[in-house]
């Protein structure tokens, strides 16, 4: 029979013991996790982006729930357990439920410490540990404000940083004389502090917090000093307690942390423990790399390999703020028989200091650059006598050994052991290999094959220059990227040469072009169908074959095989004729989810190929057409009720809404492109985050363009007022029409305009009254050739063997 | 091709889309017939190896074709996937005479490797 694995903690430790048990094959244990949190596992070093925006929750997961079931982990997320049962071998959780085990492993983490001032308890102080805290402080920051952070360490200024990133104003309020004291030294705490400074946010130092202000919710905090700070957020990131409780409870041999042997056992040997609340050799950690490393351990004694020992570790830091570049590693404090070489900078804001002990290196601080971190940990960990280099050695690797060479020299001199990703304890000679044996040629791939880089990040810059070294010219993270592999050439120089050389076919472009397929790929065929459409409109064929199935169906494919069906609903209105043939279509056809969409028009799941015609009649003779639900073209234009209904409105928005998708219907664009109208600034139709956004206000109209609301999230830009309804339309179509002639294949609007810059889109747009015209036109002369309800065109015949199989086979024909 | 092959007619060639794909149902299996665009014909089963998608409804390109759902490329020939992983669909005989089209039911036996 299989052993029972019991896991109290879904955290970052835990999770990465399990992936390395399943990673050796291993399937002799059953396993249960408990997680007080009440989701997956996730990476939570990367909450720091993700408060500051730079990141989605979505992005950080580390396990999602199809993990769990592929590895039968049975997952109890949102659980809380509350005693640990020796004697009987059961954990007990808050409800009372038990769980018996043959081998527990404990991984509660840490707690964040909260200074028991008066106030700690008032609505509006946080802590920074999970995903809630982030939620909370993001819910903060959309009301504006003050926010204090209390701590100048890692975890404070990566707070500091990301409230400052929402809008706040932030103060940092730190006890000692200077930041982050514990990794760096003043001269380097120094330029960090300047440089936080610089980018608005206050420091004080030497603060020590005597009381929280406040009824309900904080107001203020008041110094010993006696100074008051306002505040509506403040944030305690004053450290970390390891979460000992449950252990302690239960008779465990418990210190600051769960004492553990170095095979991770504690005083029980049936429970072992992981992560944060191990104290081994007098240690607690608080970063991932040494949790990482204690995690393989126990795996590997899990599966029987008691050889595998944990041993300590030196750990080194990065403080995750973009733009900010710092790393500390070891000792440096001044001691007798410590030497320390010094390299300042001030004016380039670099300061580097090694501390050496008989001739070997103990400790290094590096800020404002960092590239020789890595080999000075390599020789810090081999304990490599330098004194043959000693003079040179502050100048990096580069210099050993003549001039300073090319910056790849650096990771090129590196030996196959170098640890590159600190987190995942990846070294060099393992990605080199992963990616010639496996042909990995982007960072991405190599997260996948080696997990370097997939933690927090810092070591993707290193990675990508093993993935230059090793692929050399053929990887350049900047070059402009050809289409696909089947092509040197980028997307805007297929764009320009289709028109020089009028170029009117995909075989003729591939020709040309000299493509290195006699086909192309998935990837170019698309591109290519859409170019030509949009370059010769009226003359260009369009080629169904090189289209992907939603666009050559008029539905979307579902996982099962399945398709959805969307008819358009102009402006989001619809009637009561409309809702009984849609409701009779789902009723006749048997279909089995109606679903309102997100662009204020009703969606029919399920329905099965050979239906689509039959539904798309029916719809048709209710006078529904394709609602283009599938396309990279015009999708909705969402409106709200407008000065019809709203006491608010100022102007017909649903009326214009209805006039903009009746003119927009039908029209190829290089993503799919979404509008709305609102009736007055208060937005109700979100105008604000789609491709082109309307705001009514009194005096007119207020056009808005570049914003979206998918993976990216992004507000959009003004482009300008206008005053007539035919203002919008012409301004709008001009618009549409100059990003459909300049947009890459599968940019959308925003990236397309970041990229020729906002500004020129005005300047062409709004300044240059003749070519706003021109492109005005252009779009109109399209759009006779486009506006064809592709439904009626199935209904009617065309291509009829897409929806039938070939005669069914007669079953002695199959024996 | 090694074994004795039981041909049954499906259809003309001029029925399936060139760089396109036909269907082919029995009771226990559905079986995608694909034309590239040499004329070219194969057959492999409709079932992505990853997660089960419709091969018939990708991109057919040269003789390969992209599943719809995540991407993964499908070698028409023998049926494989492209990619670190190997995966493999069932693949079948077909072959065209006089314009028209046949399929052995019984799937091609890989070699073991
Ligand atoms: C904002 C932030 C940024 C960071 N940045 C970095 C960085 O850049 N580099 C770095 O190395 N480290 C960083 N860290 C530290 C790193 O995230 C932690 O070291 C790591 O997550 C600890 O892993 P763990 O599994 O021990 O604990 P956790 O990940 O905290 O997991 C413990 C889990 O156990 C659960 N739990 C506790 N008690 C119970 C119970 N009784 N029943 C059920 N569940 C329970 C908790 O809810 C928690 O989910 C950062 C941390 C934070 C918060
Ligand atoms: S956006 Fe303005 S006009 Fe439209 S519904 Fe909201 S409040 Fe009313
Ligand atoms: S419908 Fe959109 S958001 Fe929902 S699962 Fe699919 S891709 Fe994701
Ligand atoms: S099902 Fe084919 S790639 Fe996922």
């Amino acid at each position: 029979m299989k052993k029972k694995l019991v896991v109290i903690g879904n955290g970052m430790a835990a999770g990465h013991m399990l992936e390395e048990l399943f990673d050796r094959g291993n399937t002799d244990y059953d396993v249960t996790i408990f997680g007080k949190e009440p989701r997956v596992n996730y990476n939570r070093m990367m909450l720091s982006p993700v408060l500051s925006g730079e990141k989605k929750y979505e992005e950080i997961i580390i396990h999602d729930e199809e993990w769990y079931k592929t590895n039968n982990v049975d997952l109890r997320t949102g659980v809380n357990i509350s005693k640990i049962d020796r004697e009987n071998k059961k954990v007990i959780d808050d409800d009372g439920n038990e769980t018996s085990y043959d081998k527990l492993l404990i991984a509660t983490g840490s707690y964040p410490f909260i200074i028991p001032v008066v106030g700690h308890k008032l609505k509006g102080v946080v802590s920074f540990r999970d995903l809630d805290d982030v939620d909370l402080m993001q819910e903060a920051a959309n009301r504006g404000g003050k926010a204090i952070v209390i701590g100048g360490g890692l975890l404070g200024l990566e707070a500091a940083a990301g409230l400052q990133m929402q809008g706040m104003d932030v103060t940092v309020l730190h006890l000692m004389p200077t930041l982050m004291e514990r990794q760096l030294d003043s001269a380097a705490a120094y330029l960090l502090e300047k440089e936080i400074e610089q980018r608005g946010i206050k420091v004080i130092t030497r603060a020590n917090t005597e009381k929280i202000i406040g009824d309900e919710h904080v107001e203020a905090i008041r110094l010993d000093d006696g100074r008051e700070l306002e505040a509506d957020l403040v944030v305690m990131a004053v450290g970390i307690r390891p979460e000992v409780k449950l252990a302690a409870e239960a008779g465990l041999m418990v210190n600051r942390g769960i004492l553990a042997s170095d095979h991770l056992q504690t005083s029980d040997p049936d429970i072992l423990t992981v992560g944060e609340c191990v104290e081994h050799g007098s240690e607690c950690y608080g970063l991932v790399a040494p949790l990482y490393e204690m995690a393989k351990v126990i795996a590997a004694n899990l599966d029987g390999d008691m050889s595998a020992k944990y041993t300590g570790s030196v750990t080194s830091t990065k403080l995750k703020v973009t733009g900010i570049d710092l790393f500390s590693i070891g000792d440096f404090a001044e001691d007798e028989g410590r030497e320390g070489i010094i390299l300042r900078d001030a004016a380039g804001g670099i300061y580097k200091r090694l501390i050496l002990e008989d001739n070997k290196l103990v400790g290094a601080v590096l800020y404002g650059e960092t590239g020789d971190s890595t080999w000075f940990t390599q020789l810090l960990r081999e304990g490599t006598d330098i004194s043959e280099m000693r003079e040179t050695v502050i100048f990096g690797q580069n210099f050993q050994g003549g001039p300073p060479l090319d910056p790849m020299a650096a990771v090129a001199a590196l030996p196959d052991e170098a640890e590159i990703c600190g987190c995942n304890g990846v070294c060099k000679g393992k990605i080199v290999s992963a990616i010639k044996e496996k042909g990995l040629s982007s960072v991405d791939d190599v997260r996948v094959h080696t997990k370097a880089s997939a933690s927090c990040g810092t070591c993707t810059n290193l990675v990508e220059q093993l993935l230059s070294l090793s692929l050399g010219d053929s990887f350049n993270p900047n070059a402009p990227k050809p289409m696909c592999p089947c092509t040197p050439l980028e997307h805007g120089d297929v764009r320009r040469l289709i028109v020089a050389k009028e170029l009117k076919s995909i075989p003729a472009v591939m020709q040309e072009l000299e493509w290195e397929t006699s086909c192309g790929c998935a990837k170019c065929r698309p591109a290519l169908n859409y170019y030509l459409l949009s370059t010769w409109p009226g003359e260009y064929v369009d080629d169904n074959q090189s289209r992907f199935v939603n666009e050559r169906l008029h539905a979307n494919i579902q996982k099962d095989g399945t398709y959805s069906v969307v008819p358009r609903m102009w402006g989001g209105i619809t009637s009561p004729e409309e809702l009984r043939a849609i409701a009779d279509v789902a009723d006749k056809y048997k279909i089995p989810t109606v679903k309102v969409t997100g662009g204020q028009r009703i969606d029919l799941l399920g329905v099965k190929k050979e239906d689509l015609t039959d539904v798309w009649a029916d719809l048709n003779n209710a006078g529904m057409i394709s609602g283009h639900a599938y396309a990279k073209g015009l999708r909705t234009v969402k409106t709200c009720v407008g000065k019809d209904w709203c006491r608010f409105g100022t102007q017909d928005s649903t009326g214009l809404g209805i006039k903009l998708e009746r003119t927009l219907w039908g029209s190829w664009t290089p993503a799919k492109v979404k509008l709305a109208v609102s009736g007055c600034p208060r937005n109700c139709s979100e105008a604000t985050c789609k491709d082109v956004g309307v705001i009514c206000v009194d005096s007119g109209y207020e056009l808005h363009f570049g914003g979206a609301a998918g993976l990216d999230i992004k507000g959009t830009e003004i482009l300008c007022n206008v005053t007539t309804e035919d203002e919008v339309m012409e301004y709008t179509t001009a618009l549409i029409q100059l990003y459909r002639e300049e947009g890459y294949y599968l940019e959308r609007i925003y990236k397309w305009a970041k990229r020729v810059g906002f500004d020129r889109v005005r300047e062409v747009i709004v300044d240059d009254e003749e070519q706003r015209k021109t492109l005005s036109k252009r779009f109109y002369h399209a759009q006779q050739f486009l506006q064809i309800d592709p439904w009626k065109e199935f209904v009617d015949g065309k291509d009829a063997h897409e929806f039938a199989p070939i005669k069914p086979i007669p079953l002695e024909a199959a024996q | 091709m090694t074994k004795e092959n039981n041909w049954v007619e499906l259809c003309q060639l001029s029925e399936i889309p060139e760089r396109g794909c036909r269907v082919v149902v029995t009771d226990e299996i559905k079986i995608a017939i694909f034309r590239t665009h040499t004329d070219d014909v194969y057959a492999i089963e409709d079932k992505c190896p990853h997660l089960g998608g419709a091969l018939s409804e990708g991109i057919v390109h040269g003789a390969q074709v992209t599943c719809p759902l995540h991407n993964l490329v499908i070698n028409l020939v023998n049926g494989e996937a492209l990619g670190p992983e190997p995966m493999c669909v069932k693949s079948f005989d077909v072959k065209k005479e006089d314009g028209k089209v046949y399929l052995d039911l019984v799937p091609v036996k890989k070699e073991a490797a």
